[in-house]
């Protein structure tokens, strides 16, 4: 079948007009998309020391650029976990009369392991190895 | 004196480009007189709001400095140092959630009188947009003074983008300028919240409006079906509009009340490393959303409960968008037709999960 001139004038205007909207819209979306983080990663956090931690509590450490909840139980043992809700980001809380953890946002409840309980949250919190030398709080994360 | 300088302007003006197509456009249109003509009001009301918005908006921005380390502040300055600044600050955020409550109101009005109909289908869809955009006004620019609340309504609003099959996770990341929200996130909103929508809304309300001036009135199906003699009309232009002019002054004084009696609050700054506050909620018109949200289990068939929540919510959008489109037809017997059936359910969800937010 023969193409006809002004086709074949029709497909090559189209094809120009595709690579040009390409030529535009690739430095647009290049430019949208952001830098990956330069920041050197963090692998270890002192966090303090044990005796000044009271039990039932928690604080949030700043892990790099990450929130890590540090949770210290009624027996004394530690516990640090992503602070991040598995669900929709938002900071979870430690509760002291349930002794569970909390995410305000929509209600997300995990147990001190990181295991979510109810609620929305699909994944339990990543949890962090806490070690305790000479008396000083060591986060580090697990490598799996 | 006056009237004969407006006469000469108006000449001078017509010599050159002939106005008679736009005078044409402004007299032709006709306002039907029925016991619910008062929801004909609703959407001139949303674009008085609008008006303020972008009077306010702007007189905001003299003083505002996007940063993580000067937004706060900055707000801080305009309602604490700069004169009157807390009552513009007061007005902006008052009237952005009287325009979405009276946007809403003009939608439903018009799904209620069914006036989407042919030949106003375009009509009603650039009425949805505008709406959603009008959300997402509100979403962006919630984020603005970098506050607590804000800070976690951002954090949750971008990570269900986030949810999306395939592109979310882009989509998020252009978003928020990184991986979590920051200072970059607070710079891409300010610039989507003051240029990039200003610019598709006031397109999308040009052509919105410029149907309904085309088009005229919709006249419900009781009112078309009266005899001519029946029919009353007032024509728009000036009748209508001055009562249009009489229904924005009651709505500045109700404004101008709100923003002097319930100040918007500021709180305290975005910390991200702390936790949310309990209690934390969203503004009101996504109430609804964040509810049904809460009330999803972890997982819903094969997918995480959130996936099936946003999908859930985006379908139901775009089949809303396209009702004028879907072929449900009008049963001659029925008391309450289908579609009007549809929109109390859609009403009662909305309203129903709206207070389950206020009130647990």
């Amino acid at each position: 079948m023969a193409l006809s001139r002004k086709k074949f004038l029709d497909i090559l205007i189209g094809l120009g007009g595709f690579g040009s909207l390409a030529a535009f819209t690739y430095p647009i979306f290049s430019y949208l998309r952001p830098l990956p983080s330069t920041e050197a990663k963090v692998n270890t956090v002192k966090a303090g020391t044990a005796s000044g931690f009271p039990p039932n509590s928690s604080q949030i450490i700043k892990f790099g650029r990450k929130p890590v909840i540090l949770i210290k139980s009624e027996s004394g043992e530690f516990s640090a976990l992503e602070a991040t809700c598995t669900h929709l980001d938002c900071i979870v809380q430690y509760k002291k009369d349930t002794k569970q953890i909390l995410c305000a946002c929509h209600n997300g409840i995990y147990d001190i392991s990181g295991q979510n309980l109810s609620g929305p949250p699909p994944k339990p919190l990543q949890a962090y190895s806490v070690k305790v030398i000479d008396d000083e709080i060591v986060i580090t994360t697990i490598v799996t | 004196m006056k009237n004969s300088l407006q006469s000469k302007i108006e000449n001078w003006l017509d010599e050159r480009y002939d106005l008679s197509p736009i005078r044409k456009l402004i007299t032709h249109k006709k306002v039907p007189l029925h016991k619910h003509s008062v929801w004909y009001y609703m959407g001139g009301a949303a674009l008085f709001l609008f008006i303020i918005q972008v009077i306010t908006g702007t007189m905001l921005l003299l003083y505002y400095k996007p940063g993580e380390e000067s937004a706060y502040e900055s707000v801080r300055f305009i309602i604490t140092k700069v004169k009157f600044g807390w009552l513009i600050r007061n007005v902006h955020s008052w009237s952005a959630n009287l325009m979405v409550f009276f946007v809403f109101l003009h939608m439903f009005s018009v799904f209620f009188m069914k006036a989407y109909k042919k030949p106003r289908e375009l009509t009603w869809v650039t009425g949805f947009l505008l709406l959603g955009i009008a959300m997402g006004f509100g979403f962006s620019g919630y984020l603005l003074p970098w506050n607590e609340l804000a800070f976690f309504a951002t954090k949750v609003g971008t990570d269900i983008v986030g949810v999306i099959p395939i592109v979310g996770e882009e989509i998020k990341l252009m978003l928020r300028g990184g991986e979590d929200v920051t200072g970059a996130t607070l710079s891409r909103f300010f610039g989507i919240h003051v240029a990039v929508m200003p610019a598709i809304f006031m397109m999308i309300l040009g052509l919105h409006l410029f149907f309904v001036q085309k088009q005229g009135m919709h006249e419900p199906e009781g009112f078309s079906k009266l005899p001519d003699e029946k029919k009353k009309y007032i024509p728009f232009f000036p009748n209508f509009m001055l009562k249009d002019a009489t229904l924005w002054l009651v709505i500045f004084a109700l404004l101008s009340f709100l923003a002097l009696y319930f100040p918007w609050e500021l709180g305290p700054k975005a910390d991200p490393f702390l936790p949310a506050p309990e209690g934390i909620k969203p503004e009101w018109y996504f109430l609804f959303t964040f509810q049904t949200l809460k009330y999803l289990p972890s997982h819903v068939l094969f997918m995480d409960g959130e996936l099936f929540g946003i999908l859930f919510f985006n379908v139901a959008g775009l089949i809303w968008m396209l009702i004028p489109f879907l072929a449900i037809k009008d049963r001659p017997g029925w008391k309450i037709q289908p579609m009007t059936v549809i929109g109390i359910l859609v009403l009662i969800f909305m309203i129903a999960m709206t207070v389950l937010g206020f009130i647990t």
